[in-house]
């Protein structure tokens, strides 16, 4: 089993925290002159997304998590499980919804994403930061109104719902942030 | 092949300029006040004891020691200047880099920049006083600070933790941290070490709210923490030893100075079998320092002043890094 010592702490590391795989986000060395000196760590939890900080002793060892970032493209969804291709060795896996979580509505077939792998299974799927998706559902905007103030919701083909300018139309294809969930151009 | 930027310094030239106009001002203040400067040396056959400080050691081959000798660069000049102080020197300063392995942070590197100086006569009181005066004279005065504060050991703890460092337990400790969620190291659940458990809650409670737009002055600290000060009787004994902070950092460290030869070779002979049980590697204590208290040590204060950190306040910088030309990574 591999371990790390706190001399080996540093942001992005992967540890095993409470049987859950978990980042480190921020290492400190804390230490009086003279006196015992600790690592002061904010650490995500990579299966609940929680920061919390912890404090080891220095010189104490946690265990090493199994995990890795692979970009994989997405294929399909076959109504229980998300396939993905590794683009260079065409590696197939699938993702249950659990890793897919609230990003399931940004998932368009052909797009590269970032696969956070935990012993070989997926943990967290993490789609592109813009995503390019068509609208199947939005009202007529108002003749004229260019303005973009205000705007209405629109339904997109994987089934997200933003909020896009009055002047946007059903079938248009726009290019969404899928970290903030807002429109930012048509495509 | 890319080229890489290492070779440039992380402190501005600026910086650089600030370092040595402080510089030129401490030597300034020291020679106002007829404090000798001296010059110990950096390698030492004997190293510190104490058990949380890890020295360098390295290896002299050569005429007068044709097999070697293991020498240890100081973690502080303190052993030689007081065989200074015993020789008879007067009040003596040093500025030079100390060193200090298994330290590195925004606040830690493993060698950096110790003023360190003796005043005979003075108590720890006397050389607070003193300190501040010096510390005040180097800062800019845009920080805008109150007049220094002092508080004891006890009365932080009991301000900023709720809890009395002299009478508690390693169970009342803990119970402290988990109430201020701080997660508890699973090395310390185990141990009864009571230094540890004060310097948890000092690190993670009490440092964070120390030296907030004035000078702090932390002081009387609990006898087993004396380092080397001396004791002082009551109830409880508190060691005659202070630490400066500011912003929260622990800038200085000084002592009312055990004199006593007898009760310095229990301590050393104590943190030798603490770094033995701890697993941490067995250092030559200092014999020639012993000699020195033997003849005579005068009555004295000292105290270090980390200089880099100094820097940092008076250049509003947030890591060691931003203040030194080479960091221990670019070294």
């Amino acid at each position: 089993m591999a371990t790390y010592s706190t001399n080996e702490f540093k942001a992005g590391l992967k540890v095993m925290l409470d049987g859950d795989p978990a980042t480190i986000v921020e290492n400190e060395f804390v230490k009086p002159g003279k006196g015992q000196a600790f690592s002061r760590v904010r650490i995500r939890n990579l299966k609940t997304g929680r920061t919390i900080e912890r404090t080891f002793k220095s010189g104490e060892t946690i265990e090493a998590a199994d995990v890795v970032d692979v970009e994989m493209q997405y294929l399909y969804n076959d109504g229980q499980f998300w396939h993905f291709m590794n683009p260079e060795t065409y590696e197939q896996l699938a993702s249950d919804k659990n890793a897919i979580g609230d990003n399931a509505k940004w998932m368009k077939e052909q797009d590269v994403c970032i696969i956070t792998l935990w012993n070989g299974v997926p943990l967290v799927v993490e789609p592109p930061n813009t995503v390019v998706l068509k609208i199947v559902e939005t009202d007529p905007g108002l003749k004229g109104d260019t303005s973009g103030g205000g705007g209405k919701p629109a339904t997109l083909e994987t089934g997200a719902v933003v909020r896009v300018p009055l002047f946007i139309q059903n079938g248009e294809t726009i290019k969404v942030n899928t970290r903030t969930g807002e429109y930012i151009s048509r495509a | 092949m890319k080229l890489s930027n290492d070779w440039r310094p992380t402190a501005t030239l600026e910086v650089l300029k600030l370092r040595a106009r402080l510089l030129e001002r401490i030597r300034a203040f020291f020679s106002e006040r007829g404090v000798l400067e001296v010059e110990t040396p950096m390698l030492s056959g004997a190293a510190t004891t104490d058990p949380a400080l890890a020295s360098f050691v390295t290896r002299y081959v050569g005429p007068l020691f044709p097999h070697g000798r293991t020498m240890y660069l100081h973690s502080s000049p303190e052993f030689p200047m007081k065989r200074l102080l015993a020789a008879g020197c007067g009040s003596i300063y040093q500025i030079g880099k100390v060193f200090r392995d298994g330290e590195s942070g925004r606040l830690h590197n493993p060698e950096f920049t110790l003023i360190e100086w003796y005043r005979i006569g003075f108590d720890h009181h006397r050389l607070m006083d003193e300190t501040s005066e010096l510390v005040m004279r180097l800062l800019p005065t845009r920080l805008g600070l109150a007049a220094p504060e002092r508080l004891t050991y006890r009365e932080a703890f009991q301000r900023f933790a709720g809890i009395d460092p002299h009478t508690a337990a390693a169970a009342d400790f803990a119970t402290t941290a988990w109430s201020h969620r701080i997660s508890v190291p699973p090395a310390l659940l185990a141990h009864n070490d009571l230094a540890i458990w004060r310097d948890l809650l000092l690190t993670h409670l009490v440092e964070p709210e120390l030296g907030q737009g004035r000078l702090t002055f932390l002081h009387d600290y609990p006898a087993s923490q004396a380092s080397l000060a001396r004791v002082l009787p009551g109830e409880p004994p508190v060691a005659a030893r202070f630490e400066l902070y500011l912003n929260g950092v622990e800038l200085a460290n000084g002592f009312h100075e055990l004199a006593d030869p007898a009760e310095q070779r229990t301590r050393f002979e104590r943190q030798l079998h603490a770094r033995t049980a701890e697993g941490l590697p067995a250092v030559p204590m200092d014999g020639p320092l012993l000699a020195a208290l033997e003849h005579g040590l005068p009555d004295c204060a000292g105290v270090a002043l980390g200089f880099d950190r100094l820097v940092m306040i008076a250049a509003g910088a947030s890591s060691i890094a931003d203040v030194i030309a080479f960091p221990v990574d670019r070294a």
